[in-house]
Parts: C-alpha cells; structure tokens; sequence
C-alpha cells in the first residue's frame, strides 16, 4: 500500500465511521444501466437545468425587476435618453456594462431553448417505446409536469426584461386570462395589480420565475430521478433482456465519465450558442410602451404552437348578460391546451385500459410493434406542427413570398385534415416495418448478390441473420385483442355496454399486427432449405 | 356714375367678375410658382419635361395613360409629385415588373439623368411633394437616433418589424426591409405613402421627425452584430429553428457517440 493509497483509506474510513455512506455508496455506484443514445436525452434536460441555475444566479446579481419608470444613461446610444422600467434598463446594463452579461444572458437563454427541446425529444422516446407503462405512469405525470411548467418557466423568463417583445407577450397573456368567462377580468386585474400593464406585474413573476418554478422544479427532478433509480432504466429488447435484469454497464466507472463527459458538452454546445449566435436583443426590441408594437412578434418555439393556434382561430364570439365570451382566444388559448396537455398526462392510463394491460413492463417497445401507438403519436405531432407553422406565419410568408392569408386557411383545415391522414400513413409504415421485420428473420439480409442457376434464373443470395438480431426482432409479444364479451357466464347482459363496445373496438385496433415468425416457421424455413 | 351703376346692375356683370378674379388669381399664381422654380432657367425646364415626356410616353403611357391620367390597371399621376417618381422609379419599383401584389425592388431602370425628367415632367402637370434637396436630408446633423427610435417603434415597427427587416401584410402584401434604402428614398416613401403605406405628413411626422428616423434606421444598419450571429434579427422564430437543427444535433450526435460500444 503506498502512502498515498493509506490517506486515502484513512479519509475514506475517516467519512464512513460518521456517515455509513459506504454500504449504500457499494450498492449505488455499481448500479448497472444500459446503454442507448436515447438513454441520454433525459441527461440534457438536467444539465441544461444545473446551467440555467447557474447562469440565472448570475444574471440576477445585475437584474433590477421593478417596473419604476428610469431615464436611460448608459452606453447603448440609440436608447439614451428614452424613458423606460428599472427591469429594461438594468438589462441593457446586464448585456453591455457587466463583463461577460451578455454572454450569460444568451447562455441562459439558449439553455433555457435547449431544456425545452430536451423535455420534448425526452417525452418523445419515452411516448414511443412505451416506457411510460406500468410502473412508470406517476413518473410520466411528473415529466408532463415539468413540461408544463417549463413553458410558464420559459415564458416569464422571456417577460422579465420588460422589452418590446416581452411586454407584447404578456399583453396576450393578459388577453387570454381575460378570455376566461366571468372571472377572468378579475383574475388579470388580480395578477397585474391593477390595469395593465401597471407595476406589479414584473415584480411578481420574477419572484416566481427564480425562486418558486426553481424550487418546484427541482423537487420533481429530485423525485423524477429518484423514481427512475428505484423502479430502475428501461431497456430496449435484445439476447440476454428480461422483464426482470437490466443489462448494461455500472455507474461508475462507465455512467460517471460518460454523464460526466455529457455535462460539459452540454454547457459546451450551449455556451458556443451563446457566444456565436444572438438571442433576444431586446436593445433592438426597445422598452415596452403599451401604444407599440413590432411585426412578427413571436414568442419562443415552445409557446409559438399555441400562438399559432389562436392566429388561425376565426373570430367567433358571443355577448350574453353583460359579458363577452371570445371563443377564437378562450378554446385555442385555453381549452385545446388543457385537453391536450389532460390528455397527454393521462395516457398510461388509457392505453393500458384499452389493452387490458395492467402488468408491469420494464422492456421497451420498438416503436413500429405498437403501431396504434406510435400511429397517435404522429398525429399529435403533427396537429402540434401545424400549430407551430402558422405561428410563425408572417415570418414565413415574408421569407417563402406567401400569403398570411393562405397560410392561415391552410392552417384552419390542416389542423383537422393532416393529424388523421398522419395517423392512418404511420400505422401502415409501422405495419410495413413489422412485414420487412418478419421478411428479414424468415429469409435473411439480401446480399445484393445474384447468381445465375444452370437453367438460366436469376436468383439473389440471402444470407441468414445472427441468432441474436433474430431473437430482438422476435421478442416483443403480440396481445390479442380484448374481446370483452356481451353477456357473462350466467347468461346475464354485462353493464356499460357502451363502454365495452368502444374498448373492445380500441382493442382490436390495438391488436392489429403483421404475426410475427414463430418458432416452428423458423424451424420449417430452416429445413426446407 | 349713373352708367357705372347700371353696368353693376347688368345680368353679365357676376359672371364676368368672376372670369376676371380667377384669371388674376392664375396669373399671380402661374407669375409666384415660376419664381419658386427659378433654379433653372425657364427654357431647360421645358427640354427637361419634354424629354421626360417623351420617356413617360415611351416607358409608362402604356398603364398610366398617356396624360398620366390613369387606367384601369394603374393609377393617375396627376399631383403625385416628384418625390413619388423619384422613389418608384429611382428603386427599381417603376417599371413594375408584374402586377400581382404590389411592386418590389428591383434593379433600377432608368438613369438618374432620366429619374429626374421624369419626376420634372410628371411634377409638371401639378404640384406635389418635391425631392428633398441634400439641404433637407441632412439627418446627421439634424436627426437624434434615439428619438428615432421611439418614433420608429410607434409608427413603422408595427408593419416594418422592430430593427426595418421588413414583415407581412395581408393577402401577400408586405412592408419591404429598409436595410440598405437611401435616406432620399425613406424620406420619400413617408411623405407620399407608396402602396399600402400611409402618408406621413408634416402633422403627423414633422421633417426634423422624419430625419431622426432616417437617422435611427441608418445606425441600425450599421449597428454591428452585438450578441453574434444576428440570425436575421427577426425574434424567435430563428432561434427556434436553430436550437431544433444546430442545438439538439449536436447534442444527439454526442449521444450517440457516447452510447456506442468501444471497438
């Protein structure tokens, strides 16, 4: 033992002695994982977190949230002199006076793009390969709690400053909590302390923006992950994956330098953002006055499919008793969003109620053997998408020479037509996978090499796949549909026929699949040949 | 004096004053706008409307008639200025390529020699807003960026986008970018509101106004690129676009770098 090695020991023992750590450290660090790219998109999400809490210290060492009315003297001269809130002017003085400000609000900007796209591609691979089945459901609602919050995160982030663009923003936020009926002109005039824009409003959601959504935040990431340790990672099929191993490597050395290395290319690629490319200029939006407005104001991507949603919605509103009801902000602003993010939230729970499937799953799903599955997920993708576009329709009518008319009646009937047709088009591709799936274990990889027989046929050699590629393409099971049946054993007419009806319906939908080979075709082709 | 009374008393007496006032008054007014234009001499003015005559007629009569009175596929000339000329014709707009929305830059046509012919004979058929003089747009010294700043983001940015990019209008209509548009053209198009732009008159923007906000754009323009790529300074929509193909690329490129096995 050498020297170094013996205070190592002593430190180590020194810890132990006051702590226990090292029977749960022993268990913990050689907790295995696998191994999947995918694996790692939930990574970039809590390190883009760990970098927006760092760089958003920091821009609040400089940020004066008040919306008390400053005389503007500092270095940007196409400002000076202009009237505008403490919030706008100490982020003028953040960006051009503070060494680094600017590179610091760009990082935690980018940061805060890259967490959102994190979420989102995270919720993807998790939707599509059915990780979210029992018993993961609680741990979904929560990753659907982050997204939600993530956009009312983001959103507030981008009002802070108090620039044009932001204040813009917060004038449809405002609109859109008044859209609520009844209560929602109180509700605003609550939340703003008064007509808009006052000098509440600012105070308030930077107060919520760093402290409360911060620390909600990291509670259910805590828990988000504490909940994957114990139930522990999912894995994709393969020769040696059961419903009961996790096959991979163990967190230290393999996970730690590889989570570790992750970190840091994260906060690489998001300070290279940062230092290369501009986001939010509010120097260029200039402060917000409620009588100005800029062209194409957008908000960020993750709110631009809702914006998009209320663009294209007619304008449809009804008068009764005193009160206004706006149906082309309160269903696009309010309702859709609620059902879909209800929906979304809920999933787990409504597939495993139309298949019938309450057993606990711990191997994944390839996305094309759920094809119902992955079928629904094309189609909210792409109402989301069409939502997206046309809330960036007048950026995209100037840069294609479009018309924003023609982009909005296209949007009004996509929105219906496209989410069915995309449904109907990924269910067949998933179907076709399955085919070639099936074709590929049955007669092997085409080799692309022809060979001509004696009597003058032209035949391409196929070589047999390994045992180990046929057993992944083989393993996932394939669930009969329900067939919930009318009467019961007495002879006596069942309740909620209805209901039945509809999930037996869903259910067969469900089951609908290319057979996969079974064993004894494998045997026969095998011999036959 | 009795005869003096009778003639005042005679049924042709209203209307031949009447002739008599509005010929004075033309006179004085011909005599008063001939010495407002007396920079050039008389008889070059008249060369310089006859050649811009004879280029209307060759150029333009087609749509705009040939009086300039107007057709059915484009309007009258008569009154529109030479500021209206100089800024349709000098940026390209005029000749109009096709007439499906609304002109747009293109190269220019004429030379300014012929511009000015032009303005000068389409001026000749009646007064209007003139080319501002060097002397008028003289926005360094007489404009204040910042307060063109202000004015900009209250009465432009709503169809130009807040750093003049430019942005959409209805039916594929938009507002052109004002990166790289003369001070003269600018000054032009707010005083007399080409296509589906208002005119901002001398009430609504005073000249020293409009200056300033020549002066706000010009700096824009020359504003280097604070924070970086300046993605076309046009809000979020960029930055989103690059997050989801520049940001998660990368990001996922390095995933799948680091799942794979070692070899």
């Amino acid at each position: 033992m050498t020297a170094r090695e013996r205070i190592a020991g002593n430190v180590a023992g020194y810890v132990d002695d006051r702590t226990g750590a090292a029977k749960w450290m022993k268990k913990n660090l050689t907790k295995v994982f696998p191994d999947h790219w995918s694996f790692l998109l939930g990574e970039i999400c809590l390190y883009s977190f760990i970098i927006l809490l760092a760089s958003g210290t920091f821009l609040t060492f400089w940020f004066d949230p008040s919306q008390r009315e400053v005389i503007y003297d500092g270095g940007y001269a196409p400002l000076s002199g202009l009237k505008m809130s403490a919030a706008y002017a100490s982020t003028l003085h953040l960006s051009f006076e503070v060494r680094g400000g600017l590179l610091m609000r760009q990082i935690h900007h980018w940061a805060a793009l890259i967490f959102m796209v994190g979420i989102v591609v995270h919720l993807l691979r998790v939707f599509f390969t059915g990780a979210f089945r029992k018993p993961r459901e609680f741990n979904w609602i929560i990753g659907v709690g982050l997204l939600t919050l993530g956009i009312v995160e983001g959103f507030l982030g981008y009002s802070l400053p108090d620039d044009l663009l932001s204040g813009t923003g917060i004038r449809i936020a405002e609109a859109i909590i008044q859209a609520l009926p009844v209560v929602g002109s109180y509700i605003a005039f609550f939340a703003f302390g008064g007509a808009f824009p006052g000098e509440a409003f600012i105070p308030r959601i930077y107060t919520v923006h760093v402290l409360l959504l911060p620390g909600i935040f990291l509670a259910l990431i805590t828990v988000h992950l504490m909940l994957v340790w114990y139930q522990k990672h999912t894995q994709f099929p393969g020769p040696g994956r059961t419903e009961k191993n996790v096959v991979g490597y163990p967190l230290m050395p393999a996970y730690m330098a590889k989570a570790g290395g992750f970190f840091f290319i994260v906060f690489g690629v998001t300070a290279f953002l940062g230092a290369v490319a501009s986001i939010n200029p509010i120097w260029l939006y200039g402060p917000y006055t409620p009588g100005q407005v800029s062209a194409g104001s957008q908000p960020d991507w993750y709110m631009g499919w809702l914006d998009g949603l209320v663009r294209m919605a007619p304008p449809l509103e009804t008068h009764a008793l005193g009160h206004t009801i706006s149906w082309n902000i309160l269903i696009p602003g309010l309702i859709l969003p609620g059902i879909m993010f209800t929906l979304l939230a809920l999933y787990p729970f409504i597939e495993s109620w139309a298949t019938g499937d309450k057993r606990e799953h711990h191997l994944l799903d390839r996305p094309r053997n759920a094809p119902n599955r992955t079928a629904l997920g094309a189609m909210a993708l792409t109402f989301t998408l069409v939502g997206l576009i046309n809330g960036g329709n007048d950026i995209l009518s100037t840069t294609f020479h479009l018309t924003i008319n023609q982009m909005m009646w296209f949007s009004r009937i996509a929105i219906f037509v496209l989410p069915p047709i995309a449904f109907v088009i990924t269910k067949r591709i998933c179907l076709s996978l399955q085919r070639a799936d099936r074709e590929l274990v049955l007669h092997g990889r085409e080799t692309g090499r022809l060979v001509r027989l004696p009597h003058g046929e032209f035949v391409e050699v196929h070589e047999p796949i390994s045992p180990e590629k046929a057993w992944t393409l083989t393993a996932h099971e394939q669930l009969a549909p329900l067939e919930l049946p009318e009467y019961d054993a007495a002879g006596v007419r069942r309740p909620g026929l209805l209901k039945n009806k509809i999930r037996n319906r869903i259910s067969r939908a469900n089951a609908v699949a290319v057979p996969k080979v079974t064993e004894s075709e494998r045997k026969e082709i095998e011999h036959g040949h | 004096m009795k005869r003096l009374s009778r003639l005042r008393r005679h049924r042709a007496a209203g209307p031949i004053l009447l002739v008599f006032a509005l010929f004075t008054i033309g006179t004085t007014f011909q005599v008063a706008s001939a010495v407002s234009n007396n920079a050039t001499t008389a008889a070059e003015r008249s060369a310089t409307i006859e050649e811009g005559k004879q280029l209307f007629l060759k150029g333009c009569s087609s749509c705009h008639g040939l009086n300039a009175e107007g057709g059915a596929v484009a309007p009258s000339l008569i009154g529109v200025g030479a500021a209206s000329v100089d800024f349709q014709v000098g940026t390209g707009r005029m000749p109009m390529a096709d007439m499906s929305t609304q002109a747009m830059r293109k190269a220019v046509v004429y030379t300014p020699e012929e511009i000015n012919a032009l303005a000068t004979y389409v001026a000749s058929l009646a007064d209007g807003p003139a080319v501002p003089t060097d002397e008028v747009l003289n926005y360094e010294r007489d404009g204040s960026v910042a307060e063109g700043g202000e004015l900009f983001r209250t009465n432009c940015a709503m169809c130009h986008n807040f750093a003049a990019q430019g942005g959409a209008l209805t039916q594929g209509k938009y507002a052109p970018t004002l990166m790289g548009v003369e001070p003269k053209h600018i000054y032009e198009a707010m005083i007399t509101g080409p296509q589906s732009m208002p005119v901002f008159s001398n009430k609504t923007i005073t000249a020293e106004e409009k200056l300033s906000i020549i002066k706000w754009i010009k700096s824009t323009e020359a504003e280097p690129q604070l924070g970086g790529a300046a993605l076309g300074r046009v809000g979020p929509v960029t930055e989103g676009l690059l997050v989801w193909t520049l940001g998660i690329g990368l990001l996922i490129g390095v995933a799948v770098w680091l799942a794979m096995k070692a070899r």
